[in-house]
This record gives structure tokens, sequence and C-alpha cells, in this order.
């Protein structure tokens, strides 16, 4: 358990800028890469989880609670995010018959 | 404990990139539960203790078994979507590749930081953070209600027949 606390003191910051900014860049390509619209959503929750860790990154650097809040208040936007995207997901299934974003193409230029 | 600080950023990479390559959306969501899990993994080596808990009910536990429970509704669980085309995938994977080392770029430029208080590694405890949450953030903890109500709303609308 020592060991574990101590953990940060060992390893730099660099590197979890370096994994957060990794893991936000396959989310990007992810949501440009697909065309089904749950695994776009998956890739939003990727993005959102890797500047999470960055937020809670710095904030142990700093030993500041403020950023664990912070990221607490991304969590609570991100659960409403869901619901609301999964229910745009049931009724684009409904009227559509489909979940490919290909096929929501209106607003297109 | 910096081997596995490596192990676990390599799982979560790897589940990412599996999650963006692979066509089956079950298995998408199963290897999005993965990366999640090394997540608070993460979250417990930087000392947060309280967000390793609440990232795995809520993320885990509770967002993940929402998309399942979506995918399974709408029977979903073969890779019947085609690809995009040939030209627009390896524009995607070239974008983000861009971005990544642009990121990394800008990251590289920037001076050291240096901590606004002396080491401690007690500040994700429950008590630490539920003190800074119901001293300094009250005001948006409680706005957060009115969005959860208003997110509640919006999905009972948007799962309506007939609006």
């Amino acid at each position: 358990m020592k060991e574990v606390s101590s953990a940060i003191q060992l390893i730099p910051l660099d590197n979890y800028i370096m994994l957060s900014v990794a893991l936000f860049s396959i989310g990007l390509m992810g949501v440009l890469f697909r065309r089904n619209i749950i695994v776009v959503l998956m890739c939003l929750e990727l993005m959102f989880n890797s500047v999470n860790l960055l937020i809670t990154a710095f904030s142990a650097y700093h030993s500041d609670p403020s950023g664990q809040v912070f990221v607490f208040f991304i969590m609570i936007v991100a659960a409403a995010e869901v619901a609301v995207g999964l229910s745009i997901v049931v009724m684009m299934k409904r009227n559509v018959e489909s979940v490919d974003i290909n096929l929501l193409n209106r607003l297109r230029w | 404990m910096v081997f596995l600080f490596y192990m676990l950023s390599a799982i979560m990479i790897i589940s990412a990139l599996l999650i963006v390559f692979n066509r089956n959306p079950i298995n998408n969501v199963i290897f999005l539960i993965v990366c999640f899990i090394a997540m608070a993994g993460h979250y417990i080596l930087l000392n947060a203790q309280f967000l390793a808990v609440v990232h795995i009910i809520v993320y885990t536990g509770a967002i993940m078994v929402l998309f399942l429970f979506v995918i399974m509704l709408l029977n979903l669980n073969k890779a019947i979507i085609p690809h995009k085309s040939r030209a627009t995938r390896i524009l995607a994977v070239i974008t983000g590749g861009i971005f990544f080392l642009v990121l990394l770029a800008a990251t590289r430029q920037t001076i050291e930081i240096h901590p606004r208080y002396p080491f401690t590694s007690d500040i994700g405890l429950v008590k630490e953070v539920g003190q800074t949450l119901f001293h300094e953030f009250l005001l948006p903890f409680e706005m957060s209600s009115a969005l959860f109500i208003a997110a509640m709303v919006g999905a009972i609308m948007f799962g309506k027949k007939d609006v």
C-alpha cells in the first residue's frame, strides 16, 4: 500500500500526458473511422476518459483535490450524455431501421 | 510500480485500438470495459481511490451495461454495417496520427510545472474529495441534479413513439 501511494513520485507527468494524448487520438480516429453510431458514441466515451485521466494526473501531481471534483462533474455530464445519446440511437433505429451514420446526411452540405 | 504503469497503459492502448478496428459491436463493448478497468487501475496509481471506485460503478457498471442493453435491444450483435470507403478510412487513420503528433509536439514545448502544495498521498480519499465537493463546489453539485432531470426528460421524450 505504501508503494502504491508513492508511485506517482516515480512516474513523470509526461508519461500521463502522452498516454492521454494517445487515447484521445485513438478516440478521434474511431469517430472518423466507423459507421456504427453506437461505436462512435463509445469512442466519444474514450475521449472523455482520456481527458479525465489527464485532469486526475494533474490534480494528483499538484496535490489539489479540486481537479478530482472536476472529474466527478465530467462523469456526471458523461452519464447524462450517454442516456440522451442512446435514446437518440433507439429513435434512429426506429425511424430509419439502421444505425448507420451515413444515412443521417440531410444536414450535409 | 513503474512496470505496473506501463502494463496498464499497454492494455489501455491495445484495447482502444481493438475498439476501433474490431467490427463486432459486442466485442467493442467488452474491449471498452477492459479499457475502463485498466483506467481504474491508473486512478489507483494516482492515489484517486474515490474516483477509481466511482469510475468502476458509473462506467463499467452503468454506462457499459446501458450500451450492451441497447445493442441487445436493437439486435446489433452481428457486423452488418459495411465499412466506410478505403480512402475515408486511410484519411481517418492519418488524421488521428497527425492529431497525436501535433498534441505531442505542443506538450513538448510546455514549461515544467511546480506544485502548489507539498506532496500528500491522501487527496483522493473520500474525506478530502467530499470536503472539497461540499464546500467549494456545492452550487455546481446541486445544479447537476437539474442537468440529470433535463437528461431524463430528454431521454423519455426521445423514447416516446408519437411526439
